[in-house]
């Protein structure tokens, strides 16, 4: 149920997207679209009543490997891995996306993708 | 001797992260710096044919590490991509100095084909994705160079398009994990080879085709191409048709669908009939253009259903347990017309750049009668269109004459027809391409034009000896068994890649 | 880009060298809690943008201009490949293998010390300083905004 509510997070960044006129807000249903895709990966590593995957003291045993308990009560640390890579991808997305629509404004004076259309055909 | 595979990937990001340090006095220098580096890459492309192997980074066996894998289909789309990159690279030495920021535009290019490289080395899915952003996000960037108003909309739209497409490919990758439980692709293929394919797995199959097939401009998914390709500088328009649509679309649809996934005869239809619409889409929408770079663009869109029609049929073949030599003939078909559209189209847009450096523009009818004044520019021309129609014996003739072979002896003949009659149609805008732009009378605001000679010339030259040397692939039979079977053999066998991989780890 | 009242210039001065200390602690002790170098770096990048809100643009880039940022961008790139490539001393198979670790502290207890897990503490260091470098980069640039459209519509619509 819960992976259903990201898939429709995921559709209303998309909706927003390709139905709005105005670069900026075409812009924030990409970035919406982003971090439904990024919650979608965590809950994949999720575990009720788990811990966060940091090692202390507490979950190294003798000889330096991790506890049994360690191992079964902490979540998933690798989707936690991609959503990082993720993140730092998004913002490089973002920070063209923004760069490009502060140069269109400075060019034509409008957001709106409707007056700047040039290219036909 | 066996290249370390990270250098692919190191020597190109080395050279974007040195470049921007020479700044705009010294862009001789990195000019230079950068035409090495990608020579470079040549040559150690070139070593790459006929070996096999895989690379644990950090001594990480997997599946906890990451692998980097060289195959026959990985070696044969790394020689694409370093044989356009350095061509490209060569004619942007004098075409560039028109922009400013050089050093800057070669370290956006070097980023864009280490992430290429890293692509088609790939052998885990999520390293895929990253390295298809480096590219795409490269890209972006390089297509909005020039920043005047049609590049920031084709800019814009491209970026937006695109992003959407990776977030589908990474929405896709979350499922895949989710069901599998790994990330890498030996082991997916595993895990799918002995529990099969459930309701997740083929609604991120769908979700795959849907943002690869975006990447490779198939035709519901094309509105990006027209826009972005013609407002790029000639070199990048070059490096997007030649090698990014196919190391970034078709590349990845062909690893996934057939080493991993498995094929499907539902699959292999939609594939084949998004080959046949791009081809005739495609087509239709060039021949009325009068805007030289944006009818090329609409080729690509036809010449990639071309492709993707030969991958197709040879899946639905494997698929219906059909015979093993026709699938063969089928993949070769698409394979090799790949590497023949890499080398035809790439020369065809570094002759459009050309004639825009000398004349100032790229509307049909603003040109006229330049034969007399750019005389080798003509001959590269006339080369690249000879190919991308079909002439014999240029190497466009003998990838779609493959094609047909299999269409027809499989008995599909509709699909054989519309092939030919494709093709025909690409002859005929190509005549209207010469009969505009060369023949006829030279306007009076043109005759001052000049002709492009030096490092542009070599670029372009290199190419078109290309495009008539290529028949020599298949006609000749030991290079045709060193080069292209490999690549068919990866795709034919199928599950027999994950087999090797975790036979060879263990 | 003008800056902000005299309250928040003198507050805002303290703040960010204490918002640059907490950057470089997170960068450093990436290995042993939830950070590294991207996080850090963010952080690192967020302490020279509270200048150039507080203080304006000329002021910032007095303090770390547009050409010096940029080196350090590359000079981080580049030293993370560097200590990546370093791996190919100890064999062809090694790219990007943690040989500190293997080499000179294994069989040492080291679990859980901040000199400890080899070339990670390095990397996240490189990574610090580009990502750092970076972010502050595309901020300033995103702040100079250079209209040169308003006559050309007018003109247009007469």
């Amino acid at each position: 149920m819960m992976y259903g509510l990201c898939f429709l997070l995921f559709t209303i960044g998309l909706l927003c997207a390709v139905l709005k006129k105005n670069m900026v807000k075409i812009v924030i249903g990409i970035m919406i679209m982003e971090y439904a895709v990024n919650l979608f990966l965590i809950m994949l590593g999720f575990r009720f009543g788990g811990t966060a995957p940091i090692i202390d003291r507490s979950s190294l045993n003798l000889e330096g490997g991790l506890t049994q308990q360690f191992i079964s009560a902490s979540v998933d640390p690798l989707p936690q891995a991609l959503v990082l890579t993720s993140i730092v991808i998004g913002l490089g997305t973002l920070a063209l996306l923004v760069s490009i629509c502060v140069r269109t404004y400075e060019k034509y004076g409008t957001f709106d993708i409707t007056k700047i259309r040039r290219l036909q055909g | 001797m066996t290249v370390p595979l990270p250098v692919f990937v190191a020597i190109p990001l080395t050279a974007a992260f040195i470049l921007p340090l020479f700044g705009d006095r010294y862009r001789g220098f990195a000019t230079f710096f950068a035409n090495v580096a990608a020579l470079v890459l040549l040559a150690l492309a070139i070593t790459t044919i006929g070996q096999s192997y895989s690379y644990q980074v950090g001594r990480w066996s997997i599946p906890l590490g990451i692998n980097m894998v060289l195959d026959g289909l990985s070696s044969l789309l790394l020689i694409t991509i370093a044989v356009v990159s350095a061509s490209a690279m060569l004619f942007s030495a004098r075409y560039m100095e028109q922009y400013s920021a050089k050093s800057k535009y070669l370290s956006l290019f070097m980023l864009m084909t280490a992430g290429m490289n890293g692509v088609v080395l790939s052998g885990d899915i999520f390293n895929l994705f990253v390295f298809l952003e480096i590219a795409s996000i490269a890209s972006y960037a390089l297509v909005g160079f020039g920043c005047e108003h049609e590049q920031l909309e084709a800019s814009f739209k491209y970026a937006v398009l695109g992003s959407i497409a990776s977030l589908f490919i990474l929405f896709a990758i979350g499922l895949v994990y989710g069901n599998t439980g790994t990330l890498n692709m030996a082991y997916i293929s595993q895990a799918i080879q002995t529990r099969g394919i459930n309701n997740g797995l083929s609604f991120a199959l769908a979700m795959f085709i849907a943002g690869f097939g975006l990447k490779a401009a198939l035709v519901p998914f094309h509105a990006w191409l027209p826009d972005a390709h013609p407002a790029a500088p000639a070199p990048i328009s070059a490096m997007l048709s030649g090698v990014l649509i196919k190391a970034l679309g078709v590349y990845a649809i062909a690893r996934l669908l057939f080493n991993v996934f498995g094929i499907s005869e539902m699959i292999s239809w939609v594939l084949i009939a998004l080959g046949v619409l791009s081809m005739v889409v495609g087509v239709f929408l060039a021949v009325g253009q009068w805007d030289f770079k944006r009818l090329l663009a609409y080729h690509s869109i036809s010449q990639m259903g071309y492709i993707v029609l030969g991958i197709g049929l040879g899946a639905l073949i494997l698929a219906r347990g059909g015979s093993v030599v026709w699938a063969s003939i089928a993949i070769l078909g698409g394979l090799f017309h790949l590497v023949n559209h890499a080398v035809f189209k790439s020369l065809l847009f570094l002759t459009s750049g050309s004639i825009e450096m000398s004349t100032g523009t790229r509307q049909l009818k603003q040109l006229g009668g330049l034969s007399g004044v750019m005389p080798l520019t003509r001959a590269n021309c006339a080369v690249a269109s000879a190919a991308i129609a079909g002439v014999p014996p240029f190497n466009g003739f003998w990838s779609k004459l493959i094609l047909v072979i299999a269409a027809v002896g499989t008995g599909f003949y509709t699909l054989a027809a519309v092939t030919v009659i494709v093709s025909l149609v690409t002859l005929i805008s190509f005549l209207k391409v010469h009969r505009y732009i060369f023949l006829g009378e030279l306007p009076d605001n043109l005759r001052q034009c000049r002709e492009n000679k030096g490092t542009m010339f070599v670029a372009m030259a290199a190419l078109a000896v290309l495009c008539l040397a290529m028949g020599l692939l298949v006609l000749v039979p030991s290079l045709k068994a060193g080069v292209l079977d490999p690549a068919v053999q990866v795709l034919i066998d199928g599950f027999a890649y994950s087999a090797k991989l975790l036979a060879g780890s263990n | 880009m003008k800056g902000m009242t005299i309250i928040v210039k003198t507050v805002g001065s303290w703040v960010k060298v204490l918002i640059f200390l907490f950057g470089i602690y997170i960068v450093l002790f990436g290995h042993l809690t939830p950070g590294g170098g991207f996080a850090g770096g963010v952080i690192l990048a967020c302490s020279y943008v509270l200048l150039l809100l507080a203080f304006g643009r000329e002021f910032t880039e007095k303090n770390l201009s547009l050409g010096t940022a940029s080196k350090i961008d590359c000079a981080g790139a580049l030293l993370f490949i560097a200590i990546a490539l370093a791996g190919f001393l100890y064999g062809s198979a090694s790219f990007f293998y943690n040989f500190i670790q293997q080499q000179f502290l294994a069989g040492k207890d080291t679990a859980l010390k901040l000199v400890s897990a080899g070339i990670i503490p390095l990397e996240n260091i490189a990574i610090g300083l580009k990502v750092g470098a970076s972010l502050f980069l595309v901020v300033l640039l995103l702040s100079v905004f250079r209209p040169e459209v308003s006559n050309n519509n007018k003109e247009s619509k007469l």
